[in-house]
């Protein structure tokens, strides 16, 4: 027997790189993943440049850049992943994957590996054209920036787990992962900022799984975030994630129905 | 999970799979395993073998860890397989029934892949050339043959150099050519010291390759032992057809004759006996005397298949619908 014996780590490497040789090789995942990301934000700006944004200390720069990150992590992360996790099931390599010595979360975050990298590196690239261009300052708060992106890249990891444990094929990914999308974009201010909203609704809106994401990174760039706010907003994240985890460890199915 | 509770891996001894009792029940009731026991010595080639639908597979996943069992005990190298999955994993290796390889990766890269979360792999190359896949290494998979596939699977099955090999229906798709390197590398490997369970539903696999086997049925252990054993309890068969003129009826009493079940079917005369030897001999003597020839005259000793086809056919279920040839 040998005495080598493998690591998490290197584990996950092992299946994050394949996983980003079919991401290369898969034209639909390839669009969602890169090109819708890049030009949602040019609709958003339209929209922007009619807002009335007197009184709420925002510019259209800083409504695009979180609704840029916000499509990021949607269509680059989220989407991408439900996607990816259903066909790796369909295909049985899930299956696979599960009789050697990779434990359960490894697998999945290996298999997202590729698709996270690929979000971070967009979120960073329009927070720097953004900045650029529409003159958006450097983040007053970086730390709420930076912790609303890595929640916000963990929680779409979970979320597309768990949307992938209801969705049956490929193709009806694009269906289940909708809700989700849809109300993200409408109602946790990647479209129109929740303090746009009529009260009622952005105290609803508040409580969705991406609204803390983009209100930190929005206030990591304001830096009129109180710190009672940021700590709800992180708190409420912490539990979108731990509902998250519950619903994979219950629900995730790593072998087709039959 | 009940009952399963880890024990220390103290009492491995000879037993490198352990199975006791063992039960798994699918969600809406289908009892698939119903109590099946039977153990695998270091070094053995084992054969589960049994129809579609006999709980082959769901007993093979069971015992790969990929579900805890819902009744009974399973042990693999001391360990249960399914909590105790870190201690078994790197000394085991395992070939599913059907695919598990992204479409549009190449052999190769499914092959790194894999290796990459293998303890001690053997380099890529070779493990592709055990197999005889080493020229197809920049073809996608979904460019391969289903015999190509399996080989990849079986590849990748061998790439940790494990003590244990799992392998369910590891022939299936496969032609003659690739069936027989198939069992030379099997056995090559058992030469070798690994342990090899394997699922089958061709008999002369079973015959040939199993040192012992078990004949699963509707979930439950039908006959086990080695492919002598298990046939040595069933009768031999003798047939031909009844000469011209000729009625059952002429022919010496049957019972004397050593035998055991008799059938006709049109002219055709079909003795079942576990006395092979003495039937046979009494009945050429009958026809010496007489003066006849029997025509189409068959003798077998018992065989593989007949055990098989019996337990099949005791079946009150019509569900069995496959027998291999």
């Amino acid at each position: 027997m040998s005495a080598t014996v493998t690591a998490p780590m290197g584990r996950m490497a092992a299946l994050a790189r394949a996983e980003l040789t079919l991401l290369g090789r898969s034209r639909s995942a390839l669009v969602t993943a890169l090109f819708v990301p890049l030009v949602l934000p040019l609709s958003v700006r339209s929209v922007a440049g009619q807002m009335d944004l007197k009184g709420t200390g925002l510019t259209v720069g800083l409504v695009i850049l979180p609704a840029a990150i916000g499509f990021s992590l949607l269509f680059a992360v989220y989407s991408t992943l439900v996607g990816a996790f259903v066909a790796r099931r369909e295909q049985l390599v899930l299956k696979r994957l599960r009789t050697g010595e990779l434990r359960d979360a490894e697998i999945l975050a290996g298999a997202a590996l590729p698709a996270t990298a690929v979000g971070l590196a967009q979120c960073l690239l329009l927070a720097g054209v953004c900045g650029a261009v529409l003159e958006v300052p450097a983040p007053r708060a970086a730390h709420l920036a930076v912790a609303g992106l890595v929640l916000g890249l963990v929680l779409c990891v979970v979320l597309a787990a768990v949307t992938a444990g209801f969705t049956r094929t490929t193709e009806s990914a694009q269906v289940t992962s909708l809700p989700l999308l849809m109300v993200s974009m409408m109602g946790s201010g990647l479209v129109v900022p929740v303090e746009l909203l009529p009260d009622r609704l952005a105290a609803g809106c508040e409580l969705l799984p991406l609204t803390p994401v983009i209100m930190l990174v929005r206030g990591g760039w304001t830096g009129d975030l109180g710190a009672a706010d940021a700590l709800r907003a992180v708190v409420l994240a912490l539990a979108w994630l731990g509902l998250g985890v519950f619903a994979v460890r219950r629900w995730f199915r790593w072998e087709p129905r039959r | 999970m009940e009952a399963t509770e880890a024990t220390e891996a103290t009492d491995t001894s000879e037993h490198v799979i352990e199975v006791t009792d063992l039960r798994r029940v699918y969600r809406g009731g289908f009892e698939a395993v119903r109590g099946v026991t039977f153990h695998v010595d270091r070094g053995e080639i084992f054969a589960l073998l049994g129809t579609n639908g006999a709980g082959k597979t769901s007993t093979v996943e069971l015992l790969e860890g990929l579900a805890p069992p819902d009744g009974g005990r399973v042990r693999v190298l001391g360990h249960d397989p399914y909590t105790g999955r870190a201690a078994v994993r790197p000394r085991t290796g395992v070939m599913l029934q059907e695919g598990g390889f992204p479409s549009e990766l190449t052999v190769g890269e499914t092959a790194r892949m894999w290796a990459g979360c293998v303890s001690g792999a053997r380099p890529v190359r070779e493990a592709l050339a055990l197999v005889g896949l080493e020229q197809r290494t920049d073809v996608r998979v979904k460019q391969l043959s289903g015999g190509e596939r399996r080989r990849l699977d079986l590849a990748l099955a061998l790439l940790g150099e494990p003590e244990v090999l799992f392998l369910d229906e590891p022939t299936t798709g496969l032609d003659a050519e690739g069936r027989r390197d198939t069992w030379e590398l099997v056995r090559a490997l058992r030469d070798g010291g690994t342990t090899v369970l394997l699922t089958t539903h061709y008999l002369e696999e079973a015959e040939g390759l199993a040192d012992r086997l078990a004949i699963l049925h509707e979930g439950r252990v039908a006959a086990a032992g080695t492919p002598a054993e298990v046939t040595a309890s069933r009768p031999s068969r003798i047939s031909f057809e009844l000469p011209t003129g000729y009625f059952p009826g002429d022919l010496p009493p049957l019972a004397g004759l050593g035998v055991v079940e008799h059938e006709t079917d049109g002219r055709v005369v079909r003795l079942r006996t576990h006395e092979l030897q003495r039937t046979a001999t009494e009945l050429l003597l009958w026809a010496r005397r007489s003066g006849v020839e029997l025509r189409g005259l068959d003798v077998r000793s018992a065989s593989l298949e007949e055990a098989f086809l019996d337990i099949a056919r005791d079946a009150s279920a019509p569900r069995t619908k496959e027998y291999a040839a």
